[in-house]
């Protein structure tokens, strides 16, 4: 098992044609990902890598099923691609462009909402259930199948993580980066509780870093709701203060979102924090095996 | 990206929020014709992209024109966080009977834009949100609809309870505020203190907007308002091969791919007794001119002892990393050792062309880090 998708995920690459696209979307497919169409508005007719290139992810989902779709445009067309697949029917959409308006995505997320869609991202790495399915730009060499889940807000230091999991023979039944934009669709609680309800997961990495309050909030969430153990990493502790320019941020969150203040309140929620990410694999073996 | 207050002033007065006027002055001489130009008192604001600059001495009022020349001989030239003042703002001083906040913000937990108003403002705001929370009102906006009429109203009258006209006056200001916000692509915009004068006029005597990056590149008449000069110099030089850069005080030179990973390479460079001296996210889909201007500016900071590349591929590919540091390497000689951890995406193919420059990478993130603090402190 794993969470969001698995080998049965029949995916829709939007933007299969570009630089990063074309390069990620061959990955996916050597990788064992079901890559069943592209778009790429004006190359509809067209193949890639024997995969039909449509005009439209509509056209994507009537002719070849696709139930998901990887998002890979460029940021001024990325938000409208995101809201374009729900409209479409896909169940799942990941988008890993990077750079898209904020106030574009707060309509995005609403719309992928209305359309009972999950959104993953913007500006993330995707995810990946090793052996089954990737969806993103996860390094597919660096996952092994196994019983631990990985979620994170950062891309880069997921893979670093991951890498450490996997060098300790600690497999992953899923590893999701949720993205580092200020508004995202699926956030760290809906992977925890996912994670929760899937028999494969035996532990949870969590990975989180300095700014907001969504580290606290899951926190309290685990505390709440879960059995499984989690591990959580934050990112940050040495970043120095900005130079921060108004009180609204400070006044809606009522929190600095400094590092020190996320690792306590991990700790309070009996979550146990890694010093460093080398530090996970013990920690988790800990969790497992007590 | 941040604006001035003046700017920010200008784009409220285009979507008709009253704000007094003002001039902008680079030095004291002209502060003084200004405030001899508007007469009575003035005050003298530094123009700086920090927050706490009224804490820091940073606004000072002045009776005379002489006193607006020595106001602003103080505050130009004067370090507020780091940055140099370059411009101060002159602008006749109110009757203040009372002060308000206003500021809109999105929000990260919701998903939306909220709209958030306190009776009680002025610089202590954020104390008034920590100690009386019930003084903080606030409307969340849905974005298929926008700031609807009976939310700014409400928020009227939260502000001025019991005095409808002003109640009003506050509600065009709020709806005005977002127009303004969405018409520009700010994620943050400001008014604190709006002021109520003797006279029972409600008006926004400062401003502050923080513009999302992400919208400049379909926004150039915000963009162009971006003021370099106030801004550090490698900081500059940075984002414009889209790096994100910030200066720090240690003596290893990090590079590293994704913001996560950077802030962690930091920790663990002060976890094995090291300082980072700075923050470099080279970002994803890296190219090798990319790499080049990374390494010229951690370079050109002289505390710089050693430099530690961390790059763990994904869509960055690891080739174009390894032809980034050799190009660079060609073009200019560093006076410092490199330690390269490379791993990830095009992993082998790196790892060989730096092997047929002469470098040697590694491939274990603590390995590497130890490694770099170990140069820099030897």
């Amino acid at each position: 098992m794993s969470i969001f998708a698995d080998s049965s995920t029949r995916i829709v690459v939007q933007g299969i044609t570009g630089r990063d696209g074309s390069f990620h979307t061959r990955q996916m497919m050597e990788y064992g990902s079901k890559v069943v169409a592209g778009v790429t508005p004006g190359k509809g007719g067209q193949s890639f890598e024997g995969v039909p290139v449509f005009d439209s992810v509509e056209e994507a989902v009537r002719e070849e099923g696709a139930t998901a779709s990887v998002i890979y445009v460029p940021a001024a067309f990325a938000a409208a691609a995101v809201c374009e697949a729900a409209d479409s029917g896909v169940k799942l959409i990941v988008a890993i462009s990077e750079g898209i308006p904020v106030l574009d995505m707060l309509r995005a997320v609403r719309y992928v909402d209305d359309h009972g869609a999950r959104l993953i991202g913007p500006n993330c790495p995707g995810l990946i259930s090793p052996g089954q399915s990737k969806l993103g730009i996860i390094p597919g060499q660096i996952v092994e199948a196994g019983p631990i889940g990985v979620v994170s807000r950062s891309g880069t230091l997921t893979y670093e993580v991951v890498w450490k999991l996997t060098s300790a023979g600690l497999g992953q039944s899923s590893c999701i980066g949720i993205g580092g934009d200020p508004v995202i669709g699926t956030n760290f609680i809906d992977c925890l509780s996912a994670f929760e309800e899937d028999p494969q997961t035996e532990a949870i990495v969590l990975i989180g870093e300095i700014g907001g309050t969504d580290e606290q909030n899951a926190a309290r969430f685990i505390k709440e709701n879960l059995s499984k153990p989690v591990v959580g990493f934050v990112a940050g502790q040495t970043a120095p203060p900005g130079r921060r320019m108004g009180h609204a941020g400070a006044i809606i969150s009522g929190s600095s979102g400094t590092a020190e203040e996320k690792i306590s309140t991990f700790l309070e929620n009996g979550v146990a924090v890694a010093e460093r990410p080398a530090d996970v694999p013990g920690l988790i073996t800990k969790a497992l095996h007590g | 990206m941040n604006i001035h207050e003046y700017q920010a002033k200008e784009i409220f007065r285009k979507h008709g929020i009253e704000v007094p006027p003002g001039r902008v002055a680079t030095t004291p001489e002209e502060a003084e014709a200004f405030a001899a130009e508007f007469g009575g008192t003035v005050v003298v604001k530094a123009q700086v992209h920090a927050g706490g600059r009224g804490k820091a001495g940073g606004v000072k009022l002045a009776a005379t024109p002489a006193e607006a020349r020595s106001a602003a001989e103080k505050i130009l030239g004067m370090d507020i966080k780091g940055l140099t003042v370059e411009k101060v703002l002159v602008t006749p001083a109110e009757d203040i009977e009372h002060e308000a906040y206003v500021g809109a913000i999105v929000d990260r937990s919701t998903g939306a834009v909220v709209l958030m108003v306190s009776p009680e403002g002025g610089i202590d705001i954020e104390e008034v949100a920590a100690k009386t929370p019930e003084l903080i009102f606030k409307e969340s906006v849905d974005p298929r609809y926008g700031l609807l009429e009976h939310q700014a109203q409400r928020l009227g009258f939260k502000l001025y309870a019991g005095d409808a006209p002003r109640a009003r006056q506050a509600a065009v200001i709020i709806q005005k505020l977002y127009t303004s916000m969405v018409d520009s692509g700010a994620s943050l915009i400001e008014i604190n203190p709006l002021i109520t004068t003797a006279s029972g006029e409600v008006k926004a005597i400062d401003a502050k907007m923080n513009i999302d990056d992400n919208e400049l590149f379909r926004r150039k008449e915000i963009a162009e308002l971006r003021d370099v000069q106030s801004e550090a110099k490698e900081e500059v030089a940075a984002r414009e091969k889209d790096l994100t850069y910030i200066k720090l005080d240690g003596n290893v030179g990090c590079c590293v791919n994704g913001a996560g990973l950077a802030m962690a390479t930091m920790d663990l460079v002060k976890f094995y007794g090291g300082e980072p001296a700075n923050f470099l996210d080279i970002g994803g889909s890296s190219s090798p001119e990319k790499v080049v201007t990374a390494l010229e500016i951690i370079t050109s900071d002289p505390a710089v002892k050693s430099i530690l590349f961390n790059i763990f591929g994904g869509i960055t590919r690891c080739d174009d990393v390894a032809n980034g540091i050799v190009e660079a390497t060609s073009q200019f000689k560093l006076k410092v050792p490199i330690t390269i951890r490379l791993t990830g995406t095009n992993e082998e193919e790196g790892v060989k062309i730096l092997e047929g420059a002469g470098f040697s990478a590694m491939t274990d993130m603590d390995e590497a880090v130890q490694k770099a603090v170990d140069l820099a402190t030897n």
